[in-house]
């Protein structure tokens, strides 16, 4: 199979917020910038994002970028890293300013500055009280960032290559980063991005799962290179969940339908919430109800054929409320549930939604790992940014609105390292070693001489339902240490699934094939990783994790503030020490979070 | 189906890849019930309804919103059929 190979000086893989951001970096230094795309950048998944992006701008009451960065620290549960949750919180002002700059329509205040709005979690004052922290527009906050840096980009010159699947990294025997191998959907043809700067925005992979508000095009694809390139995932048992997605879909309910008096039941029709939070009820917070949903489904009150889901009832609510309050969720209920919810309760269960762990970097966007002199030694060449990486501003949860800003602070910052290192460099290039491309060719001829196989489709649901089961919401140490034994399974599956279109032209069964490589590594990392840590942290939280005086809500600082790094080869653990030290200001010290 | 038939059907499978989940599910579900009926007019429709903006294309396809162009409202149609996931 031939291999052409183009030479730029940095080639970026994802054009979402992350990719766009560090884009403009390199291409406004006049770099030769390439970057890849599985599809049009404006249809990246940022484009989900409503909620906003968070910046201490203090336009509508006092802020300050260290009670954000107070916030963040508490939010992530003491596991961010305090020298970059500083960095971020600091840089917000400027991110968002510039992202005015560049066109981006944020809702104005009477006196035109940028509106603000308040959202969980984020308070002034170390914790007294909310505070109008969020930046956005309408509720197209992500879809307006990225057409405001696309458009930058065209400026700048930087050359997009739409609807290609990067594959595989490439790196040099001292470990050296050079670039990436990828194929052009539209030919099947394959090449080679030689650079001097990679750099990864590739998103979350929250498609891991069987019930997950993440689109489809999210398979951690540059979590899946990085692994196979011998490079540690970080953290990868930290997972976001909403008590509410439609079962077997994972579209978002909005947790307004139970403000508006939505009640959870169970298989006998109980209204369940009653035992777990006898005052809040149904309106407890996203945890206790997720938790609550789980151990019903656990107990055998689940509903359905599989007992696998529970209901979310508003017969009761007058179907003018439904209709005038909560619009769009008698369409999303009936699209997507095929239910008519004035007339029947809506299948529901704990939806995975956001990644927090990914691929190490410190907070210049430079991917670390551990080597003879540190664990955070920095691999020449290679960056990451966004949902992909773990810098770590979130730790072991995100506060909402914090996504957006993670994605434009460090697309900029992994810009700027990438500008830095390359001024550093001489004008060529590396040399590419010998086995550039074997990896990749292995892979794909495997696909393609593939006999008794195994379905791509059939491998992947197995995949998501081990997941779903083994690690969701609220884990169990029994069903984890299963849950390991059945991943390994499926990932020898993955290792010989066979695909019965072979053709080269736009062959969608191929590059779902070659996603669904990348997905299971994600998939390994979390299982191996949320088996081994044997406490309550954030979003992690284990049934045996009992709160104590010494444990908080199972926490177990003194054994487990650490991060955990998994490693492809021999599917191995390696933890290192959280950076409780800022860059310029105190730590904030320990303590139970309680909101 | 000729083979330039085929790589259109293909090429549109794909960009029905979409940034909302609301949509891949929408498009999976008419991938998986009608691919084989998609005449070239109907290729035509829907490639015009996937060049649109995700979240305007599910303000029509939630009937939130309707189309400005008529002849697209059969294809909108098809796609709103629920069937359950």
């Amino acid at each position: 199979m031939k291999v052409t190979v183009r030479k730029f000086d940095a080639v970026i893989v994802g054009a979402g917020g992350a990719g766009l951001r560090a884009a403009i970096q390199l291409s406004e230094a006049g770099l030769k910038t390439a970057v890849l795309s599985k599809v049009f950048p404006t249809r990246s998944h940022t484009v989900a994002a409503q909620g906003g992006v968070a910046a201490s701008l203090g336009n509508s009451e006092e802020d300050h970028w260290h009670w954000h960065m107070y916030d963040t620290v508490k939010g992530s549960d003491w596991l961010g890293d305090q020298d970059a949750i500083e960095f971020m919180c600091k840089k917000a002002n400027e991110v968002v300013i510039e992202l005015e700059h560049y066109g981006m329509p944020f809702d104005r205040l009477d006196n035109g500055r940028i509106y603000q709005r308040p959202f969980g979690g984020h308070m002034s004052n170390f914790g007294e009280k909310p505070v109008r922290r969020s930046c956005a527009a309408a509720d197209r906050t992500g879809h307006a960032m990225l057409h405001a840096m696309y458009q930058r980009n065209v400026k700048a010159n930087t050359q997009f290559f739409v609807e290609w699947l990067a594959l595989d990294l490439i790196r040099n025997a001292e470990g050296d980063v050079l670039g990436v191998t990828a194929m052009e959907m539209e030919t099947g043809d394959l090449y080679a991005f030689h650079a001097k700067a990679t750099i990864f925005a590739t998103g979350g992979a929250g498609r891991i799962y069987y019930s997950s508000t993440n689109a489809f095009i999210n398979t951690g694809d540059g979590a899946g290179m990085a692994a196979r390139a011998g490079m540690p995932l970080e953290d990868m048992e930290f997972w976001q969940f909403h008590p509410t997605g439609v079962a077997g879909a994972g579209v978002l309910i909005t947790e307004g339908v139970r403000g508006e008096g939505g009640i959870l039941r169970n298989s006998q029709g109980e209204r369940f919430m009653e035992r777990y939070a006898p005052n809040a009820k149904d309106l407890a917070s996203r945890d206790v109800v997720s938790r609550a949903m789980v151990t019903e489904i656990n107990e055998g009150r689940g509903c359905g054929p599989n007992q696998d889901f529970v209901l979310l009832d508003i017969t009761h609510l007058p179907p003018e409320t439904i209709m005038k309050r909560l619009p769009g969720i008698h369409e999303i209920a009936w699209q997507f549930a095929g239910v008519d919810a004035l007339r029947e309760p809506i299948p529901v269960v704990p939806t995975c939604h956001y990644q927090m762990g990914g691929i190490p970097t410190n907070f210049k966007g430079q991917v670390v790992v551990p080597g003879k002199q540190s664990s955070n030694e920095v691999v020449p060449g290679f960056f990451a940014a966004g949902e992909c990486a773990c810098a770590s501003v979130h730790g072991a949860n995100r506060l909402g609105t914090n996504s957006l800003l993670d994605l434009l602070v460090f697309g900029k910052s992994a810009g700027e390292s990438a500008v830095e290192e390359l001024q550093q460099l001489p004008k060529s290039h590396k040399d590419l070693p010998a086995d550039a491309f074997e990896q990749t060719l292995a892979r794909l001829n495997r696909l393609d001489t593939q006999k008794d196989g195994a379905s791509v489709h059939e491998t992947q649901l197995a995949m998501q339902r081990s997941m779903q089961k083994h690690a969701g919401v609220f884990r169990f140490a029994d069903l984890l240490k299963q849950g390991v034994q059945k991943i390994l399974e499926v990932q020898k599956d993955v290792e010989r699934t066979e695909i019965k279109d072979k053709s080269k032209v736009f062959n969608t069964a191929r590059v779902e094939a070659l996603e669904l490589d990348n997905l299971i590594e994600v998939a390994v990392a979390t299982m191996v990783s949320a088996e081994a840590r044997k406490e309550s942290r954030g979003a992690h939280v284990r049934d045996d994790a009992p709160d104590t005086p010494e444990c908080p809500d199972g926490r177990d600082d003194a054994n487990w503030l650490k991060h955990s790094l998994w490693f492809k080869a021999e599917n191995r653990l390696d933890y290192k020490s959280v950076t409780l030290r800022p860059l310029t200001v105190d730590t904030i010290a320990l303590k139970k979070r309680a909101y | 189906m000729n083979e330039k038939q085929r790589i259109r059907r293909e090429r549109l499978r794909w960009h029905s890849r979409r940034a909302l989940l609301e949509l891949d599910l929408v498009m999976r579900r008419f991938w998986q019930s009608q691919p084989e009926l998609l005449d070239d007019r109907q290729a035509e429709q829907l490639e015009r309804l996937l060049a649109m903006e995700d979240h305007d294309l599910w303000e029509v396809l939630s009937g939130r919103q309707d189309l400005a162009d008529p002849t697209l409202q059969g294809m909108v149609a098809l796609l709103r059929q629920p069937t359950g996931f």
